[in-house]
């Protein structure tokens, strides 16, 4: 067997160290060695979007990554979105625009737009439409999805002026 | 699904990883952006005993102009190449292409250079690399050799890459200023390969079509170059006769594989449409 290696990275801001044998996938990390759950296994052929985390800014589909091309990285999780209590802008734009049904696809959705607005603050819808096209939701349309990220990104903006 | 066990190298140079190619010869394989070789690990459709990974090496990275050469690493991703203002300017057909290649997460990670090394008919960047006359950087250990993008894709997941080499370098002459280009693909959902994709550059003298290159995508066991197609074209005006008997010619040389993207008919259909969309765009964003 492949011998096991300690990975260390920084996880929502912590310094986490996890025993991984190469071919552990970040996904299973994250949700069985670390307990962040809010990144969800959906598909597992890097479609559907519902495991993205922010990894070293970028998106990142976290059932395609290996944990050992993780040593020394930054990851962003839905976990790490709430500060003292205080919802993100996302989270309160997916909440009032009803942005979400069941709620399977949230996380992924919220993690990759926030590195959308990250890159483009005011984006259009168009853009919106093309840049979070890697996350399925399978509940509904995307009309509200679209909404709740315009939602945050009106916000932010006017937090910054 | 979890990979088979496998030893993991994330060497810093590209002598570090060409030893390792070398120590392990066939049980190792080249890790990139892994978008497509790790759900191969996962589905194991791939087992490589030893994996390295190239993400560590910086000189692998980054885009630049050198001399009328656009140098690009392989290591670059889809999204530094949609990014990159210098391609906008220089070689907008790249950016083009990148933006229809899978998705946003995919293409965080996803890299040119493991796009044009993996073979896949269905992957992108082959046409456009033979429409554009680029150039690939091959580094053994032993020494490094250029080979061009016309006849490197030899079959499905076969090229010139030797065991033991490492493509470190994509080499694109900067198109000529009025250079029309154009990647027309199409797909049945986001995140798909083509179902057919056609490229072409376009060089016109007033009415005349002075150059032209055709390439097809996922319509056979690798990019095809739709020579006849050109030919028809090459010194004279282009019209719709004109480029519906290119079409014609181009879906001559198809042969692909029926799946659940269509039959072979349709994918060839497809094929032909492509090929019109594409010379019809490339030839209004031609200078006259």
């Amino acid at each position: 067997m492949a011998k096991k290696q300690a990975v260390s990275f920084k996880l929502n801001g912590r310094q986490v160290e996890v025993l991984v044998e190469p071919r552990e996938l970040l996904i299973h990390s994250l949700r069985e060695k670390l307990q962040h759950t809010g990144p969800h296994i959906g598909c597992e052929t890097s479609h559907c979007g519902a495991c993205t985390v922010d990894l070293d800014g970028m998106s990142v589909k976290s059932c395609t990554v290996l944990t050992v091309q993780c040593q020394d990285a930054e990851v962003l999780t839905i976990e790490g979105f709430e500060q003292s209590g205080e919802l993100h802008a996302l989270q309160e734009g997916f909440t009032q625009e009803h942005g979400l049904q069941c709620g399977y696809c949230t996380p992924g959705m919220i993690t990759r737009a926030f590195r959308l607005l990250k890159e483009n603050p005011s984006p259009s819808e168009e853009e919106i439409r093309y840049w979070m096209a890697g996350n399925l939701c399978r509940c509904t349309g995307y009309q509200n999805i679209v909404k709740a990220v315009q939602y945050a990104a009106k916000k932010m903006s006017s937090a910054h002026t | 699904m979890i990979p088979r066990e496998f030893e993991y190298y994330a060497p810093k140079t590209i002598p570090d990883a060409l030893g390792l190619l070398k120590q392990f010869g066939d049980e190792a394989k080249l890790l990139a952006g892994g978008h497509s070789l790790l759900p191969m690990m996962k589905l194991r459709f791939a087992q490589p005993g030893h994996l390295i990974d190239l993400g560590r090496i910086r000189e692998l990275k980054g885009i630049r102009e050198d001399g009328g050469t656009l140098r690009i690493g392989a290591m670059t991703t889809e999204n530094e190449l949609i990014w990159s203002k210098l391609l906008q300017d220089k070689c907008p057909l790249l950016v083009e292409g990148a933006r229809l290649i899978s998705d946003p997460q995919v293409r965080y990670k996803g890299t040119i250079g493991g796009d044009i090394a993996h073979g896949d008919p269905g992957n992108d960047h082959p046409a456009l690399m033979l429409v554009l006359g680029a150039s690939f950087v091959l580094k053994a250990s032993t020494g490094e050799r250029v080979v061009p993008a016309d006849g490197f894709f030899v079959g499905s997941y076969a090229t010139l890459l030797k065991p033991g080499e490492i493509m470190t370098e994509i080499r694109i002459p900067v198109p000529a200023p009025g250079t029309g280009t154009c990647y027309a693909k199409l797909k049945r959902k986001v995140g798909d390969f083509a179902t057919a994709a056609a490229a072409v550059m376009l060089r016109m003298k007033g009415e005349t079509v002075q150059e032209v290159a055709i390439a097809l995508t996922n319509v056979g066991a690798s990019v095809l170059r739709a020579r006849a197609a050109e030919d028809s074209l090459r010194g004279k005006a282009m019209n719709d006769a004109s480029i519906a008997e290119a079409a014609r010619l181009a879906m001559s040389i198809c042969d692909p594989a029926a799946d659940q993207r269509g039959d072979a008919e349709y994918k060839t259909a497809m094929a032909g449409e492509m090929t019109q969309r594409a010379l019809r765009t490339a030839r209004s964003r031609a200078t006259h």
